[in-house]
């Protein structure tokens, strides 16, 4: 199985490259369009902030490359949140896979949420074997809400998506590579699709 | 809900752990990669490095180190340790580093804060302020809590959190290495002060020291470093008792 880890210069790659090394396969880190294409399964991370993110994956034109592609893809923080329409987070368009506007947690709790919250609500074989109430490790200030496109979901203030999939486009708000063994089977269970 | 953290701290000093009582005397205790995942599988949150030998000798990463422990463990880790540029931080990152931690370079050099956020994002920027109380004042102190300054706690951490770091590591110097209990009076009023997550440390003795700073401290995490290296607690009790004081907790 060939697995990409799309390179935009976003992000902490290294630990997902390792977790999904701990899982028995081996990721390439790229960003060259034809052996992103040519992909069995695509990873696109994403840590720091949106609008200088989206501006790096336009300076690859990755932005026009991502949402054509075929295979199963995993948006991972914000990864996830560049494919929605839309984040508050430096008024950046995204990439308009999933149907929804990314918007900044209100002040009535801590920001950013840094820790371990509960995934419920699971739909999906992305959640095979996972059983409601897991805890899942998540860092942001910037969350998508609740939608038609919603797999999972988790609460701070707010219910929000922990996850969205449209077609062959998934996404996790959480760190799958840094939630233990629970991140681990998602994160399998998404190579196995 | 979102679970309160319990983080094992590991102090690095020539590549090995080390634990000082009240910073000053180290004693050995073990191989930090093999330390991480064992803390790792019994139900650490995360994890700190602390490379306490880099401010003094001006050591500058732990790139290797972090390489390991991000190949070995599943949960998210953060480095410190005379990290004082954007080039230090984006080493430690591409390594496989979480998040990482500055104490001194922030005080001498407050724009660094706003840089490394900029440029990395708040939610990867510790700032972690060593303090102590000097006539009933507590005082920012740097080089492991030998130096004083003239910041004081609660308007450094505002500045801190203004300045754009993501969460504040806060140790008492004043409670540390003597198992008598967190600082919940400072943590309590730094939780409320402050709207980013505070990381209690120093004074871990026993059980109940953690429930204590989770409800009167208001801590979003406690850390710790010779209860859990001398399996004076061991972690997985120590979250059962937690989750049985009501405490929300990851088990």
């Amino acid at each position: 199985m060939k697995i990409v880890i799309i390179n935009y210069g976003a992000g902490n790659i290294q630990s997902i490259k390792f977790a999904i090394k701990r899982l028995g396969y081996d990721a390439v880190l790229s960003s060259d369009v034809s052996e992103i294409r040519n992909a069995d399964k695509v990873i696109f991370p994403g840590v720091g902030e949106a609008s200088s993110a989206m501006k790096k994956l336009r300076g690859c034109s990755l932005d026009e490359i991502i949402p054509t592609l075929k295979q199963p893809v995993l948006g991972i923080c914000l990864g996830m949140q560049l494919m929605c329409n839309s984040s508050e987070e430096g008024h950046t368009i995204g990439l308009g896979i999933f149907d929804v506007d990314v918007v900044k947690f209100d002040s009535s709790e801590k920001v950013p949420q840094i820790g371990w919250n509960q995934i419920n609500n699971l739909k999906s074989d992305l959640f095979e074997g996972v059983t409601e109430n897991e805890h899942i490790y998540l860092v942001h200030s910037f969350y998508a809400p609740l939608c038609a496109e919603t797999l999972a979901e988790c609460s701070y203030g707010v219910d929000y998506s922990a996850a969205l999939r449209k077609d062959n486009f998934y996404g996790t708000q959480f760190h799958p590579e840094k939630s233990s063994d629970v991140g681990e089977k998602i994160l399998e269970n998404f190579l196995n699709m | 809900m979102l679970a309160k953290r319990i983080i094992p701290c590991l102090d690095i000093k020539n590549g090995r752990t080390v634990k000082g009582i009240n910073f000053v005397d180290l004693r050995d205790a073990g191989d930090p990669v093999e330390l991480a995942e064992i803390y790792s599988k019994e139900g650490a949150d995360e994890l700190v490095f602390l490379d306490i030998s880099a401010t003094e000798q001006k050591r500058k990463t732990l790139a290797n180190l972090v390489f390991c422990v991000a190949e070995k463990v599943n949960i998210p880790f953060t480095v410190g340790g005379g990290i004082s540029s954007i080039e230090d931080v984006d080493i430690l990152l591409q390594n496989g580093a979480d998040k990482v931690s500055i104490n001194s370079s922030a005080v001498k050099n407050p724009q660094l804060i706003n840089d490394l956020s900029a440029k990395f994002g708040s939610q990867c920027i510790v700032v972690a302020i060593d303090a102590k109380q000097i006539d009933g004042e507590w005082i920012v102190h740097l080089v492991g809590g030998k130096v004083p300054t003239e910041r004081k706690l609660f308007e450094w951490a505002k500045e801190v959190e203004e300045r754009g770091a993501g969460e504040i590591l806060f140790t008492s110097m004043d409670h540390d290495g003597t198992k008598d209990g967190f600082a919940n009076e400072a943590l309590a009023k730094l939780s409320t002060n402050l709207n980013i997550p505070i990381i209690a440390s120093g004074g871990a003795g026993n059980k109940q020291h953690f429930t204590d700073t989770f409800v009167k401290g208001k801590a979003d995490a406690a850390l710790a470093a010779s209860v859990f290296h001398f399996k004076e607690i061991g972690i997985k009790e120590l979250k059962e008792e937690l989750k049985e004081n009501g405490i929300p907790i990851r088990l």
